[in-house]
Parts: structure tokens; C-alpha cells; sequence
């Protein structure tokens, strides 16, 4: 009899409101598998229904899910052309890109050398961060500016903490600072101080001619 | 348990008999109304009726401001200055809505810590306690989503932290950011869909005040002594209680009306004073404003989400048993959360069989602490971020924690409870003592 009553779906107990299936002693005797602990046709019919009430479940919720996900011209992937011919070194320009900020810097000597100074393993985020790279560089400032001498660094400007766009030339490293949760960048963009896990990303950027950078 | 024992709604004439067997609602009102309740339920047993009242005040200049607010991210924000220009009355129906947020959640606070040094949330009561914690949950989304929609600096700004919190979650936080955006970025999908939301849900909100209306009515209300009403008969029970209406129904009016005196002090004098000047200013995808901060309501957990960076060493040290999948960052995301998801524990963690917190010693005193930690964290969530403001927040988020994950289980075992009054009754006699003993003292006073 007990056993009887773990069977099906009353596995939450016969009290259990939604408890269904054959749990009084009349009903009990008048199924005929009575002693046939491999479940009954009527056990059957039941996960049957709910399973099939489970899929179209399912079915009906996901494209109401999906229809939150990038539409398709959002997706529509727009590169742009920057005219950095303006830019003057120590200054930095900033567009928007795919509804976020760009920062395109021209970087003054004293800055590079100041990134080139430091030891990579003394950051907290050890990688180059880069996504014109394969991703396994490390943050050394070579790797993250965009020219050879390393007077433009791109970066989006997008705090990697929470998504605050940081202020430039401001911090205790001469770089970038967060205002909302105080995190510190460097003159290359690289996390030092602060809540903020990761260096600012560097998005598939490149020079078309020498004063137009393509981004995306 | 069952209920408390009364008299039921009975169908004295004809129409009455006729529409009750058809449908029983005259006696769901009467029964409601005249549910038997504590008569000595003190002065902050006022929050639920003042939170009800809050309930309809939003949606009712909600659904009006509705109708002359754009949802457009060119439009959203020159909508709401027309709403305060140009609209009848607008600029009034938007500082009461913007302004009864506020009210709301001081409303809420009390009656959650009321709920915590009176012992409210323990057996039976967990149920009422869990969906009022849901009932928290959607509030803070319902108004956050609500602050976004004047598209102003700080919408723009702090929709990017908030869904950013999300982001933070290893592996799939990025995709759940940007599903909740519907692009990489805030922007109009994420105006238009929040728009959706904070319509949709105080609707929610008012269903599950049903719910938990519901709950407490079936296990009685929650009393100062903790002490439950009797149940062994009518005659005894009836000693311990008075019927709601019409007793506590003056009692709650004539507490809505000073609350509400010193909030339309608020909303006609200092409209703006709770409310940030950044976010007057449209919103900007390229400059974040310098100081950014979240409203007043959210400090506290704004303080936890910013106490535990780097390098503190319990977050190095997850850092390190996570192999690095659990950072400084997702840490902080955690621990606030994980602030609201040790309150909606208390029911299992307090070990304490004494309900109210006037017979705990001990407790009184951790719990008074408890609220001054809640004040200094929602002090120090509005301040920067150097100096001596992290050990602070440190030091405040850690006392939080230590309260519900150490305090409560640990105080039931080592205290000793003071005396218990036998009943409700007595408690009540003892604070107003019945007219003979009242002349008593007067004379022996001559």
C-alpha cells in the first residue's frame, strides 16, 4: 500500500493538494495493476500530459524570452571611420561607437613612457585585453596601443566594473578614474587601482590612411 | 494553525441570503473588516496601511502621468519637462509620484524592522515574512526602472551600473546584460522595455499584497509581546482582541494623516531635495556624471555592493578556492544580494523561541546596533570612494552579515529571556490598568 502511494505523481504525499493518481482504498482496488510497480497505463497518460504540457510550455514562453535579445538592426553591425586629424597629442577624442564611447587618445611621450615603465606582473589584469590580438598577450603597453610608437591607444570607454565611463587624465596613475566606484587606469588604459577586474577593452580598430581610424 | 475564533458574516435579508449563496463576497469584506486584532498593537503596526495607501497614490498618478509621458529617448526627456510645464497640475501629480517613492520606502524599512525586533517573521508567520520580501524585491526593481524613464543623466548612468550588475556574473552575465538591454548598450530598447515593467509591475505588487494580507490574516497578526491571542474559545480570544473595524481603521487613518501632512510638506516645499540635480540634465552616453549615486532608498545596498574590493582578504580568498571565477567584482554583486537573502532567511536563522525583542535582553541591544549599522551604511553609500569611507562600509557591511549569520542563531542559545506576560490581556491591563486601579492610584497620589 505504501509503496503504492510513492508511485506516480504522489510522490509529494497523499495530502499534497495537486496529488493525483489513486490514493484512496476503494480506487486503489480498482486498478488492476494493482501489484505492478513499473507504473501503470493510467501513470503513463499522466506523464504523458505533462510532459506534453511542459513542451508547449515551453514552446509558447521562449519567443517571448528571445524577443528581449538584440533586435536585428541593433545587431546590424555598423563600423565607423574616425577623422583623427584634429587630435592633438595629450588629447583625446571621443566618439560613440554602437551606443558606447570611444576613446581615442593621442598619447604625450612622458605617457607612453610612463606605460612602458611598468612591470606586467605587478597588474591585476595581466592580459592585453585586446581584441585585434589572439587574446594570450599580456598587458604590456606594446600590445595594447594601436600604433607602432605607441602614440594612439583606442579603448572603449567603458569602466570595466560597472560600466561608468571613466574620466580622462584624472587618477593616481595619470590615466583614466571611474567616478562612480573610484577605479584607477593607467597611461595605457590598464586597471591598477579600484573594484574594476579588468584593463579597458580595446575594440577591432585600424588605420585606413594615416589621420582615419576604422572602428569595428 | 486555524484561525482566531469570531463571529462569521451571517445573511440576515432576503437580497443578502440570495447574493451570498451565489457569491460569498459581503461576507469576505465583513470578515476582513472585522478580523480580530491585538489590542495592543503599538504605534508602528501603522506601516502596512500607510504602505496600502502608497500602493494606489502610485498607481494612480502613475497611470496619469502615462498619459503624457513618451517613451522615446529623443522624446523622453522633453515629455517629462512638458509634463512639468505645460500639463494641468503635472509638475504636482510628478513630485507626488516622484516623491511617493520615497515614501514608500520609509514606509517599508519601518515595517520591516519593525517586523525584525517584534519577532514577525518567525513561526508561523515565515510565509507573510518570504512574500513580503518579494514584495521588497519588486519595489526596488519597480523603482528603479521607474527612475530611468525621465531619461536624465543619472537614468542613463545608473541603468548602466544596475544591468551591469548582472553582467558581473561569470560565464553568462554578459548575455543576460545584454538580453536585459536588448542591445550592448543602454539605449531604446531598454527605455522602451522598462517602460513596459514599471506598469506592469505594480499590478504584481498589488496582488501579492493580497497574498500577504492573506497569510497574516490566517495566523492573526503579530503583537509588542510576541504573545499569541487564545484561541480556546471566542470569550477568550475576544479578551485579547478588538475587531479591526472600526478600532484600528481610525487608529491607522488618524497615523496616515500626519505621515501624509509631513510628505505634502515635502512635496510642496522640497520637491526636489531627495531627488538628484544631475538628473535634470539630459542623458549623455559620453560623460558619466562625476559623482554618481544611486537614491537614498538604495544606499545601504549600494554600500555593500562597493565594500568588498580586491583587496580585502575574504574576497582574495574566494578569489583563490573559486580558482578566479568569483573576483572582487562579482563578490560585491553577491554580497548584496546575498544583504536581502540573509533578511528573507531570519525566519530560520533567529534560533530564538522568544518572539518580541522587549523580552530578549540581549537581542534589544545587537538589534538597536543593527539599525544604526543600516544608517551609517546608507550614509556612507552616498560618499566617495578613498579615504576612510571603504573601512567604514567594510566594517558595516561585515556587521550586517555577522547579525543574521551569527547573532541570531547564536543569541537563542546563549541568552536568557526575560519573563513573558501570560497573555495579551494581562500585557494590556498592566499599560492601561481598568478604571478601579486607575482611581487607586490617583488617591493613594493625594
Amino acid at each position: 500500500m505504501d509503496k503504492q502511494r510513492q508511485n506516480g505523481l504522489n510522490f509529494f504525499g497523499p495530502s499534497f493538494p495537486w496529488a493525483i493518481g489513486p490514493t484512496k482504498e476503494s480506487e486503489m482496488q480498482a486498478v488492476s495493476h494493482a501489484d505492478d510497480h513499473q507504473g501503470t497505463r493510467r501513470d503513463f497518460i499522466y506523464y504523458a500530459t505533462a510532459g506534453a504540457g511542459v513542451v508547449a510550455t515551453g514552446a509558447a514562453v521562449w519567443p517571448l524570452v528571445n524577443q528581449m535579445n538584440p533586435s536585428a538592426d541593433v545587431l546590424a553591425l555598423a563600423s565607423i571611420r574616425v577623422d583623427i586629424s584634429a587630435v592633438a597629442p595629450g588629447t583625446q577624442l571621443t566618439v560613440l561607437w554602437q551606443g558606447k564611447p570611444v576613446f581615442i587618445r593621442s598619447r604625450t611621450e612622458e605617457e607612453i613612457a610612463a606605460a612602458r615603465a611598468v612591470d606586467v606582473s605587478e597588474l591585476p589584469d595581466q592580459g592585453a585585453e585586446n581584441e585585434n590580438l589572439l587574446g594570450e598577450e599580456d598587458a604590456s603597453d606594446e600590445n595594447r596601443a594601436l600604433s607602432e610608437d605607441g602614440t594612439w591607444l583606442v579603448q572603449m570607454g567603458i569602466c570595466t566594473h560597472l560600466g561608468c565611463v571613466p574620466l580622462g587624465e584624472q587618477g593616481d596613475f595619470g590615466g583614466w578614474f571611474c567616478p562612480c566606484h573610484g577605479s584607477h587606469y593607467d597611461t595605457a588604459g590598464r586597471i591598477r587601482k579600484g573594484p574594476a577586474p579588468r584593463n579597458l577593452l580595446v575594440p577591432v580598430a585600424s588605420f585606413v590612411d594615416e589621420t582615419t581610424i576604422q572602428l569595428g | 494553525m486555524s484561525g482566531i475564533p469570531h463571529d462569521h458574516y451571517e445573511p440576515k435579508t432576503g437580497i443578502e441570503k440570495w447574493l451570498h449563496t451565489r457569491l460569498p463576497i459581503v461576507g469576505l469584506v465583513y470578515d476582513t473588516l472585522m478580523l480580530p486584532t491585538p489590542k495592543n498593537l503599538n504605534w508602528m503596526w501603522i506601516w502596512g496601511i500607510v504602505l496600502a495607501f502608497t500602493l494606489v497614490l502610485q498607481i494612480a498618478t502613475g497611470i496619469v502621468l502615462v498619459m503624457h509621458y513618451t517613451p522615446h529617448v529623443d522624446l523622453a526627456f522633453a515629455s517629462v519637462e512638458h509634463i512639468m510645464r505645460d500639463v494641468n497640475g503635472g509638475h504636482m501629480i510628478r513630485y507626488f509620484h516622484a516623491n511617493g517613492a520615497s515614501l514608500f520606502f520609509v514606509a517599508v524599512y519601518l515595517h520591516m524592522f519593525r517586523g525584525l525586533y517584534y519577532g514577525s517573521y518567525k513561526a508561523p508567520r515565515e510565509v507573510t515574512w518570504i512574500i513580503g520580501m518579494l514584495m521588497y524585491l519588486m519595489m526596488m526593481g519597480t523603482a528603479f526602472m521607474g527612475y530611468v524613464l525621465p531619461w536624465g543623466q543619472m537614468s542613463f548612468h545608473g541603468t548602466a551600473v544596475i544591468t551591469g550588475l548582472f553582467g558581473a556574473i561569470p560565464f553568462i552575465g554578459e548575455s543576460i546584460q545584454t538580453w536585459l538591454l536588448g542591445a550592448s548598450a543602454v539605449g531604446q530598447p531598454a527605455l522602451n522595455r522598462f517602460f513596459s515593467l514599471h506598469y506592469l509591475l505594480p499590478f504584481v505588487l498589488l496582488g501579492l499584497t493580497i497574498v500577504h494580507v492573506w497569510a497574516f490574516h490566517t495566523t492573526g497578526n503579530n503583537n509588542p509581546t510576541g504573545v499569541e491571542v487564545r484561541r480556546t474559545s471566542k470569550e477568550d480570544a475576544a479578551k485579547d482582541t478588538l475587531p479591526f473595524w472600526p478600532y484600528f481603521v481610525i487608529k491607522d487613518l488618524f497615523a496616515l494623516a500626519i505621515v501624509l501632512a509631513v510628505f505634502m510638506a515635502i512635496v510642496g516645499f522640497m520637491p526636489n531635495y531627495l531627488g538628484h540635480p544631475d538628473n535634470y540634465v539630459p542623458a549623455n552616453p559620453l560623460a558619466t556624471p562625476s559623482h554618481i549615486v544611486p537614491e537614498w532608498y538604495f544606499l545601504p545596498f549600494y554600500a555593500i555592493l562597493r565594500a568588498f574590493t580586491a583587496d580585502v582578504w575574504i574576497v582574495q580568498l574566494v578569489n583563490f578556492v573559486s580558482f578566479g571565477i568569483i573576483d572582487a567584482k562579482f563578490f560585491g554583486v553577491l554580497a548584496m544580494f546575498g544583504a536581502i537573502a540573509v533578511m528573507a532567511l531570519a525566519p530560520w536563522l533567529d534560533t530564538s523561541s522568544v518572539r518580541s525583542g522587549r523580552y530578549r535582553p540581549m537581542f534589544k541591544w545587537w538589534f538597536a546596533l543593527l539599525a544604526f549599522d543600516f544608517m551609517v551604511l546608507m550614509w556612507v553609500g552616498a560618499m566617495p570612494t578613498d579615504g576612510i569611507y571603504p573601512y567604514i562600509s567594510l566594517i558595516a557591511a561585515t556587521y550586517w552579515f555577522g547579525y543574521f549569520l551569527v547573532l541570531l542563531p547564536l543569541l537563542g542559545v546563549i541568552e536568557k529571556p526575560l519573563p513573558q506576560p501570560a497573555t495579551i490581556e494581562d500585557d494590556f491591563n498592566a499599560h492601561y490598568a481598568p478604571k478601579a486601579g486607575a482611581d487607586a492610584s490617583a488617591n493613594s497620589a493625594e
